[in-house]
């Protein structure tokens, strides 16, 4: 084992003379195999950070959150078939809040766009959710400052806001905006909270929103809207049941008869994890096949310059044979090599990929990030392109006749 | 009386395309320990394919080749590295030096393929180097280096594994005269130490240093004077 390492460092001491003699090719060789794992270790970024982004969306809802909507979130099924059914309704939220046994709370919810000033600063078309007293609890939903909104502003339809934090961050700067008045529409409402800093998810920003209790919303925009009723379950291990219960009370409530379908859908988050993954799977195996293909292409200029320096160095091997060197130890030296360029090619790589993922995240609405896994990746595809592409020159090398390479000017 | 070497009907046969060229047509031939015998013959003789077969650069078509009382003949690449590694110094024509390498690392060539470790090695490397008087210039790269120096560097390099035979292939055709007598005045000196040396040339000058000359023509020993 030791006399291994010491064999290796001596090759690698061969080897680093070697690719010195000829710089520019080496660096122009290492460019292809950095260029190489660059693509994929980036591409495995841009992969792990949108999956990254969407966890924590996706946790956003609560896992053990159901959620009754007149649409499906997701659905391979004909959009029109959903179109005549009937709103959700508050007296039907009252209904399974009432009866729900495997429901720790219930929470209807609506959501409208209004335009929010205030003083001489003006926002368009911001999203203003209208939120029960456990809107907070069943979507996750965290207070930075202030506080949400209690039993008695809801029951009574106060005119009072929470902010999402990019919208206190444009209207007050840093100021405190706790008791200040706002207006949305033409109604002037009064700030109690703002909600903690969520992020953005493919440049649409999580903390855009404003959020005031559910009745307001009726009063304020108009009675003449559906809503959706966000369950959480007490039990998680028990949400396939909560599910069934719930769709049961709907039906209820709806007074359907058992021939009819349900004119309701009860969405997930486990609805939208499928159609993640559906809609990025074939993303992810072309944006792979590239990152391999340039791989390979490095990998087979890699080839090149092996296959022209071997010929090169004829005489070189010739001698090495002469004075004893065996086959193994000539294709051990070449290979050396190889797997020397694609070594520096793959470090090189990881350290752009880490400022490539800062520049990602910096110009474009993907988040970023490079797993430990790809640099382990990135490493170990650049030895394995290094030993894969250097096995047949160096073999090629052994296979000279030394002889001949002696007779080589 | 062992023999170093010992050749018997030694055949080789090449093939050029479709036609076979016998270049060596049965030669036997033996060479006593501390023996300084030249292989004398003009080009196309055979000679070079002799002293192929000789350093174990390449294996007869036919024939047995014992050296040291161990058959050559039948063995394979690797083991003829290793007999060529330890039993064999080579010194050539044009020198045959790594080019970009100092003198010392390349008398430690033979030195690394034998697996010696890299202190004993510059030990070794740096007595051989002395022996040839080249101790002030063994920092110097070969084209930092006049004809007669480098192969000097390359007579080190074949001392260096301490070989049973020291096989030169011309070693003074690419020198000047003066710089010739010097390299032949070593092979002298190594002979009279104890080493068995054999050199193959054309020139008939320096054949005739040597005790034995064995002359070659078409492929067979045409004949073999002892002076």
């Amino acid at each position: 084992m030791i006399s291994f390492f010491i064999k290796l460092w001596e090759n690698v001491k061969i080897a680093l003379r070697a690719l010195m003699q000829s710089k520019m090719r080496t660096m122009l060789t290492t460019l292809g195999i950095v260029i190489g794992v660059l693509t994929v270790v980036s591409v495995a970024s841009i992969i792990e950070g949108l999956n990254r982004g969407f966890a924590s969306q996706i946790a956003n809802l609560g896992s053990n959150a159901l959620y009754v909507d007149r649409y499906p979130w997701a659905t391979m099924e004909d959009f029109s078939k959903f179109r005549n059914r009937p709103r959700l309704t508050l007296k039907e939220a009252n209904f399974i809040r009432e009866r729900m046994q495997l429901a720790e709370a219930v929470s209807p919810s609506t959501s409208t766009r209004q335009d929010i000033r205030y003083r001489n600063r003006t926002l368009n078309g911001i999203s203003v959710n209208g939120v029960s007293d456990h809107y907070d609890v069943v979507t996750g939903l965290v207070i930075e400052e202030g506080r949400f909104f209690s039993f008695a502003e809801i029951e009574r339809n106060k005119n009072n806001v929470v902010l999402g934090w990019e919208i206190k961050d444009k209207l007050f700067d840093n100021r405190n905006p706790i008791g200040e008045k706002i207006k949305i529409g033409a109604t002037t409402y009064t700030v109690i909270g703002v909600t903690e800093k969520r992020g953005s998810f493919l440049g649409e920003s999580l903390d855009a929103e404003v959020y005031v209790p559910l009745g307001t919303v009726f009063k304020n925009f108009g009675w003449h809207r559906s809503i959706s009723i966000a369950v959480k379950v007490s039990d998680p291990a028990r949400v396939e049941e909560a599910k069934d219960e719930l769709r049961f009370l709907m039906r209820l409530a709806r007074k359907l008869t058992p021939t009819e379908e349900d004119n309701f859908s009860i969405n997930q988050q486990e609805v939208l994890t499928d159609m993640y993954n559906r809609l990025t799977r074939g993303l992810y195996t072309a944006a792979i096949g590239i990152g391999t293909l340039s791989l390979l292409v490095g990998g087979i200029g890699i080839m090149n310059i092996m296959l022209v320096s071997v010929t090169e160095r004829r005489k070189e091997i010739g001698i090495r044979m002469a004075l004893g060197a065996k086959r193994k130890v000539i294709t051990f030296q070449f290979l050396v090599e190889s797997v020397i360029i694609c070594g520096v090619g793959g470090i090189i790589a990881i350290v752009m990929s880490f400022i490539v993922s800062l520049i990602i995240s910096k110009i474009t609405p993907f988040p970023s990030a490079v797993p430990a896994w790809s640099v382990f990746m990135g490493l170990g595809f650049s030895a394995v392109v290094g030993l894969f592409f250097g096995i047949y020159p160096a073999s090629k090398a052994a296979r000279l006749n030394p002889i001949e390479c002696l007779r080589y000017e | 009386m062992d023999s170093l070497i010992e050749l018997k009907d030694i055949v080789k046969i090449y093939k050029v395309g479709s036609e076979e060229v016998h270049a060596l047509r049965g030669v036997n031939l033996s060479i006593q320990p501390n023996e300084y015998v030249s292989i004398m013959g003009p080009s196309g003789s055979g000679k070079s394919t002799l002293m192929n077969i000789i350093g174990c650069l390449d294996t007869p078509t036919s024939g047995r080749y014992e050296l040291e009382n161990v058959p050559v003949h039948e063995m394979d690449d690797d083991q003829l590295a290793e007999i060529r590694n330890r039993k064999i110094g080579f010194v050539f024509q044009t020198f045959n030096l790594l080019p970009r390498v100092n003198a010392l690392h390349n008398v430690e060539l033979p030195l690394i393929y034998s697996g010696i470790p890299a202190a004993k090695r510059k030990i070794l490397a740096e007595a051989a180097i002395e022996k040839v008087g080249l101790s002030d210039r063994k920092n110097h790269k070969p084209n930092e280096l006049s004809g007669g120096q480098r192969q000097r560097v390359a007579i080190a390099r074949a001392l260096v594994n301490n070989p049973s035979i020291i096989l030169a292939d011309e070693p003074t055709g690419n020198l000047d005269s003066a710089t010739g007598e010097e390299i032949m005045q070593i092979f002298k000196d190594l002979h009279e130490a104890g080493n068995t040396v054999v050199i193959i040339t054309h020139e008939k000058d320096i054949a005739e240093r040597a005790k034995r000359i064995v002359h070659i023509r078409d492929g067979n020993i045409a004949e073999d004077i002892r002076n």
